[in-house]
């Protein structure tokens, strides 16, 4: 069968920055190429030290680039702005790494959810991230602060909440999204508990629905190897990703008639309101607020 | 079986077909391709399926996404009475799809809206049937019930079912062969060899499964040779159909709607129904579980009753017009009838005596929905259960919910002697988990539940249902122990408070802004529904908790015994059939 890829023209997504390899990956003059928005795009190091990208149907038009935490990003239309910032990143005594690049069949919105969500963790990440019967989600705290969704006081028992905690605890979270594409979470480090961990997952969307998942690592852990690291972040993602691609429609839908939320999904729910503010509609199904007829699947020919 | 179906050469759009298909009965797999435990995976018109058995043998066609984030309930888990899904472990029932359990909301009981959409399901000729929307049952196909229908091997099929139907008559079976049209997509293939019905399952509108059935099954010896045959002989016609399939140009696939839900309020609390009488059930089975009890299996007129979590109770509208609360006494999962267990009172005012002397089998009786005030949490690390007498009705279905799903519990009955224990046969499958502990005096009773209260940990829940003086013992004793009164949980059967009436006090809604009086002698709850607000209510005496509101300014006077000493104190919810107000005015949340 043929896979016909649209190219995306939303706007709001066009104008967005986009993550698209780890830096630390790239040869010096090594031209590679990957799917952006449905767009052919290639991109590469050059010799002095800078990156550059563009689309394959456009070779001589440069698209803006920008090299953050670690990253290439690139954006398809006009930047607004820079990449947002993380300040926890910028501090010097941190390991900053790329713990995986995944693809997924899914959208990136409905992996930002998954990343949202801790309700899952005692069902598909037992023994890590949650285990049973401690599955009760406390009530906790969301607000929209400069244009970005925020849950404080994300509160959960876990058993190996990282891999270099040993025993259970209850952790604290709070999460982020300060793009519609990407995500993390702040929680206090095992080794300087007044200090934050960071974790983050930034989606390179390649199309609507086939995602490149990119986990952000910047953590105060000075014992654990990068491939201790790197190995526990896979082992987890590794439990979302088979869940991820079994969720239909594959496209986020914004109509709050779809899907049946409840308390534990309060960041969520903001994540889904917050976009259709954007008027977000690239990844996914636009709430028709009109709309009394049946909702249809936005799925398009695989 | 209609014949009327007429296939138009120059195609007729894909959304007409699928209308009209929509109402038509379709193979979904064989009857072994949904063993027990498990979850089969299907689709049909673009739709995916779930579809499982139950170990009642219960057959479950199910929309195939969990309503809360969309996964394929078909990568669940299927424990024998609910399907549980493999994200955040909602819970689902055999038969009513109705969401039994949140996990991440262990405290409260799923909204009833939460249902997962579900299809018609049927077996025949060894195959499973379903239909999007239509009615009856699987097509009697008059070939297949005259002979001794034998299922062969199902086959997916690259290709648009009408593709298939045009080659069938190519299908190798030895000599010449005829096919007839049945129906649509069902045909009847003769021979000199053999006779075999065809029925294909639009999968998509490019896919298909062609399920085949023998009309004579063959002589036992030769079965083997005989499906081997015809498995080649299937494989060969699909090898055909597919390569004229693949030259075509491939079609859309089908785009199936998603049926819309209601939108819930996010506490998750089930809004109760406004009509207290809905359900007519007929009295299927009485017989007396033990001394001065009688139990009552009560199933649906029609269509399948609301789904039950443990600790639920509904009300009965006696044939002498009284109203009676009575706890259900389901086994875990069950699901096709409710059962109640009710106890002779020696001062009964006309309920239990009525259930017992009155009311027969075949009787119809109305009654309400379940309502869920008294709801298990299933991420205790420990559970205790208490029942005193027929207080077992509810902690029997806890018990056996909790043996069912692994979770550590005891269940202490107190009761005069071995003879009025209820249901002692299932009692008797709980083990050592159920400790009976016989004729007490008041005082034995009070050391007894001292010893069993004695010390509280982390993660313990104990749940009490009895007799009024036996619950407020337990619930001292539990405050002493420094139980903390999360942990407590627990149901009256009556509330003895001597209700005070006397009091005028203003009530202002805060939702619709109405403000009225409630002069003495009158409820909450009555004013509210001359308001003309939609109240529910239960037993309208403080002891079930159905006609709870939020308070949002203002004193209650508390008159009921359902809400915890912590809910009462807090002051923002009110039991409105009962309690009152110690200001002048009660801002409700409604």
């Amino acid at each position: 069968m043929t896979t016909t890829v649209e190219e995306c023209t939303d706007p709001v997504a066009l104008s967005l920055w986009h993550p698209v390899v780890a830096v630390a990956e790239l040869n010096p003059q090594e031209i590679q190429t990957t799917l952006l928005l449905g767009y052919q795009i290639s991109y590469g190091l050059r010799n002095d030290g800078s990156l550059g990208a563009a689309r394959q149907d456009q070779p001589r038009v440069e698209l803006p680039v920008r090299s953050r935490y670690g990253y290439l990003w690139v954006c398809l239309g006009e930047p607004r702005g820079d990449v947002f910032d993380i300040p926890e990143a910028e501090e010097a005594d941190r390991r900053t790494l790329n713990a995986a690049s995944i693809m997924v069949n899914t959208s990136a919105p409905r992996a930002v959810e998954n990343f949202l969500d801790m309700g899952h963790f005692p069902f598909v990440h037992g023994g890590f991230l949650g285990v049973e019967p401690h599955t009760e989600v406390v009530d906790y705290e969301v607000t929209i602060e400069n244009s970005e969704v925020w849950a404080r006081q994300c509160l959960f028992y876990q058993p190996q909440a990282a891999a270099s905690a040993s025993g259970g605890q209850i952790s604290e979270y709070t999460y982020r999204v300060p793009h519609p594409y990407c995500v993390m979470l702040t929680k206090s480090s095992p080794t300087d508990p007044s200090r934050q961990d960071v974790i983050g997952l930034f989606i390179q969307v390649m199309t609507q629905e086939r995602i490149r998942a990119h986990n952000f690592l910047s953590v105060l852990d000075e014992d654990s190897s990068d491939t201790v690291l790197k190995r526990f972040q896979q082992i987890i993602f590794s439990q979302d990703k088979p869940i991820l691609e079994n969720q239909y429609p594959k496209l986020l839908p914004l109509d709050p008639r779809v899907e049946v939320p409840i308390r534990a999904d309060k960041s969520a729910i903001a994540y889904r309101r917050w976009l259709s503010e954007l008027g977000l509609t690239y990844s996914v199904i636009p709430g028709d607020q009109n709309s009394t007829g049946q909702a249809t699947t936005g799925q398009r020919s695989l | 079986m209609s014949q009327n179906h007429t296939r138009d050469e120059s195609k007729t759009t894909a959304t007409n077909e699928v209308e009209d298909l929509s109402l038509r009965w379709f193979p979904i797999g064989r009857s072994d391709d949904a063993a027990h435990r498990h979850v089969h995976h299907a689709k049909l018109l673009g739709r995916e399926l779930a579809v499982w058995r139950a170990d009642d043998d219960y057959l479950n066609v199910w929309e195939n996404r969990c309503l809360h984030r969309g996964v394929r309930l078909s990568i669940g888990h299927n424990d024998g009475t609910e399907l549980k899904c493999i994200y955040h472990g909602w819970r689902y029932a055999s038969r009513t799809a109705g969401c039994t359990y949140i996990p991440a909301h262990p405290a409260d009981a799923p909204a009833r809206t939460i249902c997962n959409r579900t299809f018609p399901a049927g077996e025949r000729y060894g195959l499973m049937w379903t239909t999007e929307q239509g009615e009856g049952s699987p097509p009697e196909i008059p070939a297949l019930e005259a002979g001794s229908p034998f299922a062969l091997r199902s086959l997916p099929f690259d290709a648009p079912a009408a593709l298939i139907e045009e080659h069938l008559d190519q299908y190798q079976s030895g000599g010449e062969v005829t096919v007839t049209e049945l129906g649509p997509h069902n045909l009847l293939l003769t021979s000199d060899q053999a006779s075999i019905v065809f029925f294909i399952q639009p999968v998509d509108s490019g896919e298909s499964v062609v399920h085949s059935v023998l009309t004579t099954a063959p002589n036992p010896q030769n079965e083997l040779v005989v499906l081997h045959h015809h498995a080649r002989a299937l494989t060969a016609l699909r090898d055909r159909i597919e390569t004229v399939a693949s030259r075509l140009p491939e079609p859309t696939p089908l785009e199936p709607a998603l049926e819309q839900i209601e939108p819930t309020d996010l506490d998750g609390q089930t809004p109760p129904s406004r009509d207290e009488a809905e359900l007519r059930v007929t009295v299927a089975r009485k017989w007396e579980t033990g001394e001065g009890i009688k139990a009552f299996e009560l199933v649906p007129l029609t269509g399948q009753l609301p789904t039950v979590q443990p600790g639920a109770h509904i009300d009965v509208h006696l044939p002498n017009g009284l109203v009676r609360q009575y706890s259900l006494t389901n086994r875990a999962g069950e699901q096709e009838h409710y059962v109640i267990g009710v106890k002779l009172e020696p001062d009964s005012r006309g309920g239990s005596a009525c259930l017992h002397e009155s009311v027969r089998e075949g009787d119809v009786l109305a009654i309400s929905a379940p309502r869920h005030n008294f709801s298990l949490r299933r991420d205790a690390l420990d559970t205790i259960l208490i029942a005193g007498g027929i207080g077992i009705t509810p902690l029997l279905s806890m018990a056996e919910t909790l043996s069912q799903g692994g979770h550590p519990f005891t269940l202490h009955y107190f009761a005069q002697s071995s003879s009025h224990l209820a249901f002692p046969d299932r009692l008797e499958e709980l083990g050592d988990a159920c400790r009976t502990h016989l004729g007490l005096s008041p005082e034995q009773t009070g050391d007894q539940l001292k010893d069993i209260l004695d010390s509280y940990t982390t993660s313990q829940h104990v749940y009490i249902c009895g007799p009024g003086p036996m619950l407020d013992a337990a619930r001292d004793l539990a405050e002493g122990h420094r139980w903390p009164e999360s942990a407590v949980h627990f149901e009256y059967f009556k509330n003895t408070t001597e209700v005070d009436k006397s009091a005028e006090f203003t009530i202002s809604l805060a939702r619709s802004g109405v403000t009225t009086t409630v002069g003495a002698g009158q409820s909450i709850l009555k004013v509210l529904r001359d308001q003309g607000i939609a109240m529910p209510s239960s037993c309208e005496q403080g002891a079930c908790g159905t006609c709870v509101v939020g308070v949002i300014k203002g004193e209650p006077l508390h008159q009921d015994v359902y809400l915890k000493p912590g809910e009462r104190a807090s002051g923002e919810r009110i039991v409105t059939c009962v309690s009152r107000s110690l200001s002048d005015e009660l801002i409700l949340d409604i």
